[in-house]
């Protein structure tokens, strides 16, 4: 007996019950179109978090003043002053790893233009920290180091905030705008970057000088906090070490001492960002796994249904001349056949449903291959799976009380 | 001396039902040559079913030997059965045992699939040419269920002729027909024993016998006669004497 004959055999017969047939397909198309999606929401989440980090610098390093808060709570309030500028000229004289370091202190307050005025953050960084973020002055120019030596009032302002404060397309370049009752020359304008994917508008930004507003604004001796970059993506580990030897030594903390400071790094963020994600996206696929199950399940059901209802026909063959293997394998035929033909549609309906979630609610989503292959070998399982034991009925069918079965 | 199709020797069959042992065969032995036209008959239970299920390599005897065309089938497995009902045997039933919804042509096909060493064309061609043979080649095309009764046993005929088998078993061929069409049907059978054809047909209907060439008899599992029939009468001629009815 030869395959392709079964193959006739097969289609024929699933021919006969279209409608049931293509029901028991839906099944599996649902199933293998949901695994399909979801994978494709998660794979296509990964990569707009991988790439806004890679664009945010995936070899940034964030030093916070204070110690590890997780399992705890802070000392102190003075912890959160741990951190001064002497730290940060210690780091940039005896880290070999560091590529660009800043310090960073922030004020709140209000950006006022003559009638036109927002409320957002003055920024106090160095010059390196256009470095270190990967940002670009795009018009007028980056303070000086000289302007951070005398903690000049100049500032750098991110486009959301050139918006708002000279509205209809003035010039800002050499304007004097307010940030509370300091007045800041404008020097520069940021890139525009737009909003990232935890929604933040990386544009509402204005950079000053960290001497200004220490000295200026906020009259501190501490700063809040200090973002570096390390050389090499791959040796952030060592970077992160050679810091906290740095700063132990210069906070002359004991070796029983905790840590004052915390250090978080952008690749730890990203991992963990990512273990999240991942495990979001293992929960969808795992639900859209079950409903695939439930498909196969259901399979079963019509293919055990189909071998009792066609039982004189099994007998009838098995009288010509068709084997127990024939039987067999031309039920498995059927079910693979379902199985198969409803994972191909189900690719194509995870396909759509993916174009209309991009559509319709603009996420981020890409269709993996590996998905795609898995979940298709999955159906050819299934089939065999779920097909095996009514086939095995099947083929294990008495011809003589098949043929005379009512 | 003429080729013996088959051959039985003190053929037994035991059933176990529960604690009881039934005995549907308790020792037959006979032999029948190319071209006979055999009728078994017996009332239910006589072990009339047993025999075909048995001559039809359905069953395996639990003792006594059966040779068809010279094999020796006892001792034969599943699948070499299933082979050789595949090759030699070509089965006709009561209730037609036609797939549905599927054409005369494709039904006849059939027993020719499981044949790997017929190709699609060959298969084609000897369905089409033995649906002539029953008279059926204006309905090739026909589903199994737009035939009528007498149509659907014919077609159940080519499908048992496709293989050239050595032997055709018939069971209650006519049982489910009228008298008008089973007449048709048995005149078919009479044609195609004067074309050589060897046919046993297994039937309670003591009528039939007038018909074939030889009669076995059985009751209670045993031969009570096997006669040959010096004067077969013409089923065609009956056929044609029967009233046509409105």
């Amino acid at each position: 007996m030869n395959v392709s004959n079964l193959f006739k055999i097969a289609i024929k017969a699933l021919g006969n019950n279209k409608m049931r047939c293509f029901l028991t397909m839906l099944g599996v198309i649902i199933g293998v179109g949901a695994v399909i999606a979801m994978l494709a929401i998660g794979q296509g989440s990964k990569n707009s978090i991988k790439a806004q980090i890679s664009e945010m610098g995936s070899n940034m390093i964030m030093i916070f003043p204070g110690g590890d808060t997780r399992g705890g709570v802070r000392q102190s309030s003075d912890d959160m002053q741990t951190l001064k500028p002497a730290d940060y000229e210690a780091l940039l004289d005896q880290s070999v790893n560091i590529a660009n370091i800043t310090p960073t202190v922030n004020s709140s307050g209000q950006w006022v233009n003559g009638n036109n005025n927002y409320p957002s953050q003055a920024q106090g960084v160095n010059t390196q920290y256009l470095d270190i973020r990967q940002r670009k002055v795009s018009e007028g120019e980056m303070f000086s180091e000289n302007d951070v030596k005398t903690a000049a009032k100049v500032c750098v302002l991110g486009k959301t905030l050139v918006d708002n404060l000279f509205p209809g397309g003035t010039d800002p370049i050499g304007k004097v705008v307010r940030f509370g009752s300091i007045p800041l020359t404008v020097i520069g304008v940021l890139d525009e970057k737009g909003y990232n994917t935890m929604g933040q508008d990386q544009d509402d930004l204005a950079l000053v000088p960290y001497t200004t507003v220490m000295k200026r604004m906020l009259a501190v001796d501490y700063i809040q906090g200090i973002q570096a970059s390390a050389i090499d993506e791959n040796r952030t580990e060592e970077t992160i070490a050679e810091i906290t030897d740095i700063l132990r030594t210069n906070h002359k903390l004991r070796d029983d001492q905790d840590d004052n400071f915390t250090i978080r790094s952008m690749q730890e963020l990203a991992e963990m960002i990512n273990s999240t994600s991942s495990m979001m996206t293992m929960l969808l696929a795992a639900v859209a796994g079950i409903s695939l199950l439930v498909g196969g399940i259901g399979i079963m059901n019509i293919m055990i249904v189909s071998v009792t209802e066609r039982t004189r026909e099994i007998g009838l063959r098995m009288s010509i001349g068709a084997t127990g293997r024939d039987i067999m394998t031309q039920f498995l035929i059927e079910s693979i056949l379902i199985s198969v033909t409803g994972g191909l549609l189900g690719i194509l309906l995870g396909a759509i449903a993916t174009w209309l979630i991009k559509l319709i609610a603009n996420w981020p989503v890409q269709i993996d291959p590996s998905s795609v292959i898995l979940s298709f070998a999955v159906c050819t399982l299934i089939g065999i799976i779920f097909g095996f034991y009514p086939a095995a009925k099947a083929s294990n069918l008495d011809p003589i009380e098949a043929i005379r079965y009512e | 001396m003429a080729k013996e199709i088959i051959k039985i020797e003190n053929l037994k069959r035991y059933f176990k039902v529960g604690d009881e042992i039934v005995k549907a065969l308790r020792g037959i032995s006979f032999t029948i040559y190319e071209g006979e036209f055999v009728t078994i008959m017996g009332t239910s239970g006589s072990g009339k079913s047993t025999l075909l299920n048995t001559l039809g390599c359905l069953d395996t005897p639990t003792s006594g030997e059966y040779y068809l065309d010279g094999i020796a089938v006892k001792g034969m497995g599943k699948n070499e059965r299933a082979r050789i009902r595949n090759r030699k045997i070509g089965f006709i039933f009561q209730n037609y045992n036609l797939l549905p919804k599927t054409t005369a042509l494709e039904n006849v096909e059939l027993p020719l699939l499981y044949n790997s060493a017929v190709s699609a064309k060959e298969r084609t061609e000897r369905a089409k040419k033995c649906l002539n043979e029953v008279g059926l080649g204006q309905r090739m095309l026909h589903k199994s269920n737009q035939m009528s009764g007498g149509q659907q046993q014919r077609v159940a005929i080519a499908r048992a002729l496709v293989n050239n088998p050595v032997i055709i078993l018939a069971d209650e061929a006519t049982g489910n027909l009228d008298t008008r069409t089973s007449f048709s049907i048995l005149t078919l059978f009479q044609r195609l024993y004067r074309e050589g054809k060897t046919i046993i047909f297994v039937t309670h209907n003591p009528e039939i016998a007038l018909y074939s060439s030889r009669n076995i008899t059985l009751r209670d599992g045993r031969i009570v006669s096997d006669e040959y029939n010096d004067d077969i009468q013409s089923a065609e001629e009956v056929y044609r004497n029967l009233p046509v009815e409105e």
